[in-house]
Order: structure tokens, then sequence, then C-alpha cells
């Protein structure tokens, strides 16, 4: 069978490879983590590293079974793939079990296994088989449409199961469409919006109102060095804020006088946007109507804050900012995983001498809090190592992805991409503070059948895909 | 599709970027930042404090006085405490409710993951029941303690008590911590540093709910406890509770000294108490009982009581006379007894008295008449006066004579500003102060004072301080007990006055205080009050060689021969001959049961 001596051939073995060290070195941190010395065996299948062993060897097998199906297999069965998932994802809001506050988990004896978790790469098949379709117009109202309801679509249903971690890794797909085609104005967008969220939490809204306005300000004479009326921007907003401050005097200063200018500001802005409409200066309209959207944003972020997002996610995201910090409370898990990563020093303190994770003052510390372990007992070394081989198979898929003929290959690997370093980055940037509390595993690494599967599918598609990407157009 | 290849950089750089960012900040929380390594080392190390057991207190003689019984601590760590049958645990700990209530949320507000205590002190009897049943109420363990106890209830007062450390304990050294124990009075207090040890801290590994993982390092960085230095005192047990046996239902002291060292062989406060009752969960109760006794059995006359030392002060004043030669050994001083002036004189003896037969017969024109010749030296009164006063201070009045007593006090010796002050300046001559010639007026010694003076008698002329503590073992205790203290009176002087005090017992009042086959030399005094006389008696046996100094202070209960002279002389007897002799028995047992206790009674 020549066909199959030239599959294993075109593999790339360089992703199997780190694929395989990526697991077992999450084994042994996941050994260490939950190390006692009643159970030192290591193939004690009543402990977690004994059950993770298993479930590594599984992943391998099913690897081999993902690549010796054909490709095409894939390509064809997407939608159907897709549209079993979401029937799941439908069905465990009704019939699943709920475990740590998700309901989305089909527990089968005691295994469990997680729709969510399996919703990732069928998106990513759909999403690539759609966009691979010659009637997808990246900028076509319809296509945007389509696209918006393939991701949002099993990021909702996941959203409703309150598994929130899950459900924003979906976002990540904004990438793979940027990549398509999709206009950098959206990155710029979702980029700004995610900086005022944080300025708006941080600082008051007087403060961030005169901040955008001098950004707004700067660049308004940055784009109008011909035109001399340097007096007109500044009066229009003189005469906006003016009335406000008149009546807020008149009625014994009722109201703080930082809405007051943000009303003002707010005001003055749209006589700016209705002046460049009606003289056609399209710059002038382009920024201050970035500037009037950026100033409502950022009002509503506060009553989003506080009437959207859970009192734990509230806290969650106030201990991340500094904004409160409660070590004992809300900052626990983060401060407990800072001193574990901390107390590892340049070298750590070597396998299974870890005291932190072993005494179990790091919650959750071989599923989502594995990384405390990598920092504490292989100290920056090991993290070094760990990130350097995360980022040796992200460039790897991307160059895999790049080499593909095949859009639905190219689409895929990219979405494999994202998904990949979305998990990474929220859950490195937890244990480390820089990200909110969000529960979402770290690929291959983390304790857990069902994610070590889902992202074993997610990822030996692509090696297919890309195995046989001579066969494809 | 590849015109948009050229976006693959962005999306790299994102990735790396986050990549690169991600090692900068753990390259500052691992490498550049210490502060998370040692919250490490807090997070699992819990240093658990070994109380090492307190010295024991022995005897002159070896005996053992104080020792130690164990005692447990009930701690509560509130987060591993589980819903448990609040009724069944009460009555196992014995306790109430409220105060389970209170400790749990005492202990709660102190720290939900460190142990705190809830029942102090339970005794072992009580301990072995309640271990069996702990494993029942999770979260609940025992910190073991040692606590006082006694080998027989007496010397309360010389041995003090140990209660917890108070506030400024703390603040002054900080080897304290909240809930230790420390020594709060008598020889538990000035020992304190010896009889304390030195805790011991045990490093253990603990998980995140407290639970103990095992040692640290093996051990290699623990501290174990040193136990307490154990004390030899200068105390005779068998005297000491001989002497308070005398003193049942009566108020007042007794000091012995032996004079060749300065030990204290017995101090009696009387009432006293016994000290096993401020020990344990008890203490606190009983004290407040004892505090609020009005025959204020937690005052310590020994060292305390401002007595006047009435006749006894006699001894002094003779050989403050004979020194300065104000008188010599055949000056007579004349006396018409009942109507002598300005003082009386209390007993009939003949007309008139040397130095030897002013002692022996306590005659008070005698006294007056030395005094004022003593006060007469000088031109001026003052001067006098202050002679006077510098050879009294030689002898350890008004001044505290050692360092080994806790809460002593110097007693009262007037200076020329107090008659000054009464009398104005120059207004005021020998006359005036006449009442110090016999021990009375602004006198105030302490019992502790004049048994040194019986000591300083006996030694003819010196002592050396008065101390409680003979050996520390394994230390050394003060050379300063070691160093003679001479008074300004030379030795040849002692001889006519002991010579009085040897005839006053021999020929007066050898029926009441006449020890078989020892010498004893002694002096009386009756002391007058408001009520009944206080009955005051010191003494020094034998002559030759003199083995104990005594000084016995019996409130409201006559004259110095009525019972002070009787229980020294029986203190004597049974220190220097181990046994009352048959023919003192009635005497013995007459001074065994008074009860001096009510003041109307005769």
């Amino acid at each position: 069978m020549p066909n199959r001596r030239s599959l294993w051939a075109n593999i790339d073995w360089v992703t199997v490879t780190v694929f395989v060290l990526l697991m077992l070195l999450g084994w042994i941190n996941i050994y260490s983590s939950v190390y006692d010395q009643n159970h030192q065996s290591i193939f004690d299948t009543t402990q977690r590293y004994g059950k993770q062993l298993i479930w590594i060897g599984a992943a391998i097998v099913l690897g081999f079974f993902l690549l010796i199906i054909e490709s095409n297999f894939y390509v064809f069965f997407s939608w159907i793939f897709y549209g079993v998932i979401m029937i799941l994802l439908l069905l465990v809001l009704l019939f699943g079990t709920t475990i740590n506050g998700a309901k989305g988990w089909f527990m089968i004896g005691s295994f469990g296994f997680q729709p969510a978790e399996f919703a990732k790469f069928a998106t990513a098949l759909a999403l690539a088989s759609y966009m691979n379709t010659h009637d997808f117009k990246i900028h076509s109202f319809r296509s945007l449409l389509f696209i918006a309801l393939i991701i949002l679509f099993p990021a909702f249903l996941i959203l409703i199961q309150n598994d929130t971690g899950s459900a924003l890794v979906f976002f990540s797909f904004i990438l793979v469409l940027y990549r398509e085609g999709l206009s950098g104005i959206v990155l710029f967008f979702g980029s700004l919006m995610i900086v005022l969220f944080v300025l708006a939490l941080i600082v008051s809204n007087l403060v961030l109102s005169i901040l955008m306005l001098v950004v707004a300000l700067l660049v308004f004479y940055g784009i109008n060095t011909r035109n001399k009326q340097y007096y007109l921007i500044p009066m229009i907003y003189a005469l906006g804020i003016l009335p406000f401050v008149v009546l807020n005097f008149a009625l014994g200063s009722k109201f703080e006088w930082g809405d007051i200018i943000t009303a003002g500001l707010i005001l003055g802005t749209i006589i700016v946007v209705g002046y460049s409409y009606f003289r056609k200066i399209t710059s002038f309209l382009t920024v201050s109507l970035i500037f009037l959207g950026s100033l409502l944003f950022t009002i509503s972020v506060d009553y989003a804050f506080y009437n959207v997002l859970g009192e734990h996610q509230q806290s969650r995201i106030n201990e991340l900012l500094g904004i409160h910090s409660d070590p004992l409370g809300a900052g626990y898990n983060v401060n407990q995983s800072k001193i574990a990563i901390g107390s590892g020093g340049f070298f750590g303190k070597g396998f299974l001498n870890g005291t932190q994770t072993k005494f179990n003052f790091v919650p959750e510390q071989s599923t989502d809090f594995i990384f405390c372990t990598v920092g504490e007992e292989w100290g920056f070394i090991g993290s070094l190592v760990v990130i350097g081989l995360f980022m040796l198979l992200f460039y790897r898929l991307i160059w895999l992805a790049e080499r593909q003929r095949s859009g639905f290959s190219r689409i895929y690997g990219y979405s494999v991409v994202v998904i990949l370093f979305f998990h990474f980055m929220v859950n490195i940037g937890m244990t480390i503070g820089i990200m909110p509390v969000i529960g979402i595993p770290l690929p291959f690494f983390s304790y857990g059948g069902s994610s070590l599967w889902s992202f074993t599918i997610l990822l030996f598609i692509f090696i297919r895909l890309d195995a046989s990407r001579y066969e494809k157009f | 599709m590849d015109t948009f290849s050229k976006r693959k950089y962005l999306i790299l750089a994102i990735i790396f970027g986050v990549g690169i960012i991600y090692l900068l900040k753990i390259f500052v929380l691992q490498v550049i930042s210490t502060k998370y390594k040692e919250s490490a080392t807090n997070n699992v190390l819990r240093e658990m404090v070994q109380f090492p057991a307190r010295g024991l207190i022995y005897d002159r003689n070896g005996k053992l006085m104080v020792y130690n019984k164990p005692a447990y601590d009930l701690m509560v760590t509130p987060r591993e405490v589980e819903p448990f049958d609040t009724i069944s645990f009460c009555t196992l700990v014995e306790i109430t409710k409220e105060e389970l209530i209170e400790g749990l949320k005492k202990a709660r507000d102190y720290s939900s993951y460190k142990p705190s205590i809830l029942v102090k002190q339970i005794p072992p009897e009580s301990f072995a029941f309640i271990q069996e049943k702990l494993y029942k109420f999770k979260g609940f363990q025992v910190q073991s303690r040692t606590l006082r106890e006694y080998a027989s209830p007496v010397a309360a007062h010389v041995l003090g008590y140990v209660s917890e450390v108070k506030d400024a304990d703390i603040a002054r050294e900080n080897y304290y911590k909240t809930g230790d124990y420390i020594g709060a009075s008598g020889i538990e207090k000035t020992y304190e540093k010896q009889l304390r040890g030195v805790k011991g801290i045990k490093k253990q590994l603990v998980d995140v709910h407290n639970r103990v993982q095992g040692s640290y390092q093996d051990g290699a960085e623990d501290v174990p406890a040193e136990i307490g230095k154990d004390l030899v005192t200068t105390l005779d047990a068998e005297l000491q509770k001989y002497a308070e046996e005398l003193f049942v239902n009566k108020k007042g002291s007794v000091v012995a000294i032996e004079p060749s060292t300065g030990e204290v062989l017995a101090l009696v406060s009387a009432p006293t108490y016994d000290p096993s009752l401020l020990v344990g969960r008890v203490r606190s109760a009983n004290y407040t009982i004892l505090a609020e006794d009005p025959d204020l059995p937690l005052f310590n006359r020994a060292l305390q009581a401002k007595y006047p030392p009435g006749s006894t002060f006699k001894i002094i004043n003779s050989l403050i006379g004979l020194q300065t030669g104000a008188i010599t050994v055949n000056s007579r001083f004349g006396c018409n007894g009942k109507a002598s002036t300005p003082i009386k004189c209390t007993h009939s003896h003949g007309g008139s008295a040397n130095v030897t037969e002013g002692i022996r017969e306590s005659c008070n024109p005698f006294m007056w008449n030395t005094f004022r010749s003593i006060i007469n030296l000088k031109k001026k009164a003052v001067d006098g006066f202050n002679n006077w006063r510098s050879y009294v201070e030689s002898f350890g009045i008004g001044k505290v004579i050692s360092s080994d007593f806790a809460h002593v006090l110097s007693g009262d010796l007037p200076t020329e500003d107090l008659y000054n002050k009464w009398y104005g300046k120059g207004g005021w001559n020998a006359l005036t102060i006449r009442s110090l010639s016999i021990g009375q007026g602004e006198l105030g010694i302490t019992p502790l004072q004049m048994a040194n003076v019986g000591a300083i008698v006996a030694n003819r002329g010196f002592y050396y301080p008065p101390h409680l503590v003979r050996e520390v073992k394994g230390d050394t205790v003060s050379s300063y007990f070691k160093v003679k203290q001479y008074t300004k009176v030379e030795p040849e002087h002692f001889d006519p006055v002991i010579e009085g005090m040897r005839e006053l017992i021999a020929n007066k009042l050898g029926a009441v205080a006449g020890v078989p086959g020892v010498e004893m030399c002694g002096k009386t005094g009756t002391v007058q009050n408001n009520g009944i006389d206080h009955s005051v008696f010191t003494a020094f046996a034998p002559r030759i060689n003199p083995k104990i100094a005594i000084f016995v202070y019996v409130e409201n209960s006559g004259w110095g021969a009525s019972y002070a002279a009787p229980m020294a002389s029986l203190m004597v007897e049974k220190y220097l001959n181990d046994t009352i002799a048959t023919s003192r028995k009635p005497v013995e047992k007459r001074m065994l049961e008074a009860s001096l206790l009510n003041p109307s009674q005769p």
C-alpha cells in the first residue's frame, strides 16, 4: 500500500514529538502535584497520575486512529460532527450532570464526557468548511452573519451551561477570520474595547474621559495640519460642557462633576460629529465617531460590570486589576499560585520537592493550576522549557497551516493554533496573575481525559490534513 | 487567498509577544522577587512551641517542695471543625454551651486556620477521659503544658505563684507570647529566668488545612525545649510547716534566719493559703476570693508589713549607746517604775538599771535616757538624730537588705525632714521623738528586717543579706549573699546586750520560752495598738555558735511573752532539737490551739 507509506512519511513528526513531550511533562507534574507517601507507585490507577497515564495511552491510540482515517472524511463529515456536537450541547443542558458549577457533563458510569471540549474542533471543522466555499465573501453581511452563527451558537450554549471559560475560547476564532481577510479594524476595535474596559475599571470616568479627549484632540490636530481652526473644537466642547455646568449649579450641585463633564463631552462630540458630517470632513467624522463610541462604551462598562457580571467574576477581575485585593478570598488562588511559582527560583526545588503544590496550598493543582508545579519544582528553567515547547508548537502549526494548498486545511490549522493559544494564554496568565481566574485547562498538560482527548482530536485532524496536503487544492 | 498571507506575522507577533511577556513575568516572580519565597516558607512551616517544664524547688535538706503536673489545653482549629453534638461535647469537657460558643467565636476571630486554646489547663484525670472521646470531634486537639504541684501546702508566700503573662510582660520581654506562664510572685518571680527554662521550637511542615505532614528537614532546625533549672531553697520545709501550724488562726509573721549564712529557714505570713489554690483552672476564682478576704492572706506581712518593733528595738538603741559612748557598760539610769517620766516603766524592778538589766527588764526609763544621750552627743538635736539614724540604718532598717525577695518593702525609718515638717526646723529634740527609744512612733520595720537584726546580734555586728535560694542547679547564685555587711557597732559592745537577752529567757521566761538544753537569748516586745497589743519577740540560739535567729510578730495577741515568745521558742526547739520535749507539750498545745483572729477576744 504505497498510500500508507507516504502517509507516515508525510506526517509532521515535529508536531507529534512536541505533543508527546507535553503530555509526558504534564503527567510528571500531575504525579508530583498529587504525590503522597501512601501511594508511591506511578501506575496506581486509583490516583490521578495513574488515570492520566491511561488517558495518555488512550490519546496516543486515538491519535493513531485519527491518522489512518482518510483526510477527506474530516472534510466531508465536518457538518455532521458540528451538528452532532450541537445536539449534544443542547442535550447536556437537559440531562447533563453538574460538575464544578457547570452543567456540562454526561456521566457514563464513572467516566465523564464533556461536549463543550469537543465543540472546539467541531466548530473549527464547520468554520473551515464554510469559509472554504466559493460563495463565501469575508465582508459580505450574509457570510459574516453565518460565521457569527457557527461560532456563537456553541459559545452561547456553553455559556448557559455556566462554563464561561470554555465559551470565551470561541472568541479566539477572530484571529482566524483576521488571517482570512477580516478587516484589521475589527481587531483594532476589539483591542480598543479591552483597553477601555480595563481603564474604565481602574480610573474614574472623569479621568478616562479627559484622557480620551486629549488623545482625540491630538488626532484631530494631527490629521488637520492645514486647517487653521485650532480654536474651533475647544470652543465646541466648551459650548457642550457649559450648559451642563450651569444647570448643575442651578440645581445646587446635585450631580457629580465627573458625570457633568462626561455629559458635556458627549454633547460636544455629537456637535463635532454633526459638524464634520455636514462639512463632509471624513477624517474628522471617523475620529469623532470613535471618540463618541469610546465615551459611551466607558459609561456602559461600569453598568455592565456591576449588572451583567456575576459577583465572583467581578471579584476576580477586581483582584486581577488590583482594584481590590483579598488574598484570603477571591485572590487566594492567584496569590497561592504566585507564591508557588515564585518560590521555585531559577532552578526550582526539584522533582517532588514542591511544598506549596504538594500540601494543597494551590487549589486545582493538577488541572487548571498545573503550571504551578512546573514553576515550583522546575523553576524558571522548567517554565522556559514548557513555554518554549508551546511556542515551538504554535510556530510549527502556523508554518504548517501556511503551507497548505487547501483553504479548508489552512483555516482548520489556524483554528487549532488559536484555540490552543487561547488556552495557553489564559491558563498560564491566570497562574502568574496576568489573566483573571478562568478555569480552562492547559492543553496536553492538565489532568483530565475529556480535555486531553479533545485536544488530541483537534491536533491530529490537522496533522492528518497536513499529511495529505499534496492531494488537496 | 494568499493576499492575506502576510497577516501571519501579526498573529505570530501576538503569540510570541504573549510568550515573552509571560516569561518576563515568571522571571520577575521566580528570580527577581524574594517576597514569594518567604511567603512559601510561611505557608508550610508551622513552628510548634515546645513548652519546657519549670524547674523543681527543693528545701535545704533536699526535700522536694514544688514539682510539675501535666495539664492539657484543649485547642480548636475552627476551619477543621465539623458539625458535632454540642451537648455531649460540653458535658465531656465540662463547659457550658455559652462558653463553647464564646470560645469558638474567639478562636475564629483569631484565625480559622491556626489552633487556639478553647479550654485551659485540663487536669490529667479529666484529660484521660476526654482524650478517649475526642476523636468524635473533628478540629479539636490538645497541647500539653505543665502546672505547679506542691508536695505540701506550705510556704505559699515564699514560693509565690505562676500566672499567665500580662501584656506588660510581653512588651518588656519578647520571650513571652500570649498564653505563656510567668512567675508572678515569690521565688517563682525572682527566679523566673532560671525556673522557666527555654522554650523549644519544633518546625513542622503543614498542608493548607494545617495538618502536620512531617518534620521540617528531619528536625535539623528544631530547638528542643530546655527544662527549667532546679532550685534549692534555704527553707527548712519541716520548720516552715511547723511555723505555719503555730500560726493557724493567728495574724502575724515569723522569719527565721541562719545567722552564719543569712539563709532564711522559715518565712511565714499569716494567714497564709494553700499554694495549690492558685494553680490551674481554679486560679482566677480562688485569687478573687483570697484578694477579698479581710484578713489579707495575699499580703506578705514578712516582707511588706511595717510593724512598729516595740521593745525589741531596745536592743538596737542599747548597742548604739554603747558604740557611740553615750553610755557605758556601767552607766545606770534611775527608774521610778510606773511613775517614771517622760516614759513610764511597765515593769517593776529595782531603782535603777544598767544596760544588761535594761534589756532584761525592758526598762523604758533606761532606754529613754540612753536615747536622749545619743541624741545629745551632738549640739543640735538634728545632728544627734542623724547620727543615731545612720547607726540604725547600718542594721538594715529602712532599706531593702536583699535582692532575693519579690515585692519586698524597705519599711519606715523617719528622716529629719519628717520631723522638720511636723515640728518645724529646730522645733524638735530628743524628747519630741522619744517614742523612738522604745521602738514605737514613726518606725515601721518588716519582720524580715527584725529577724535580720536578730542575726546581727547573734553574729555580733554583721549580717549576710538574707536570701531564699541556696543553689541553682547548673547555675550560680548571687555572690552578693556571701558578702558580710557590717553594722557600725563593734563586736565587744554586743556582750552586755546578749547577756541581758540570755538572762531574760533563763531567769524570767523559762516557763514559756525556755528550750530544753539550749541557751537561747531573746527580747520581748509589746506594741501598743488601738486594739489589743501586738505580741513581739526576737531571739537567737544557741548563745554560743548561733544556728538560728528568729523574729515573731503576733498581731492583737497581748504582750510579748504571751504568744510571740513561746511560739518562737517552740520553733527554735523544733529546729535545734527536732522534737518538742514532753515538758513543753502543754505550751505547744496552747499555742497551736489559740485562735486570735477575732480581735475582741482577750
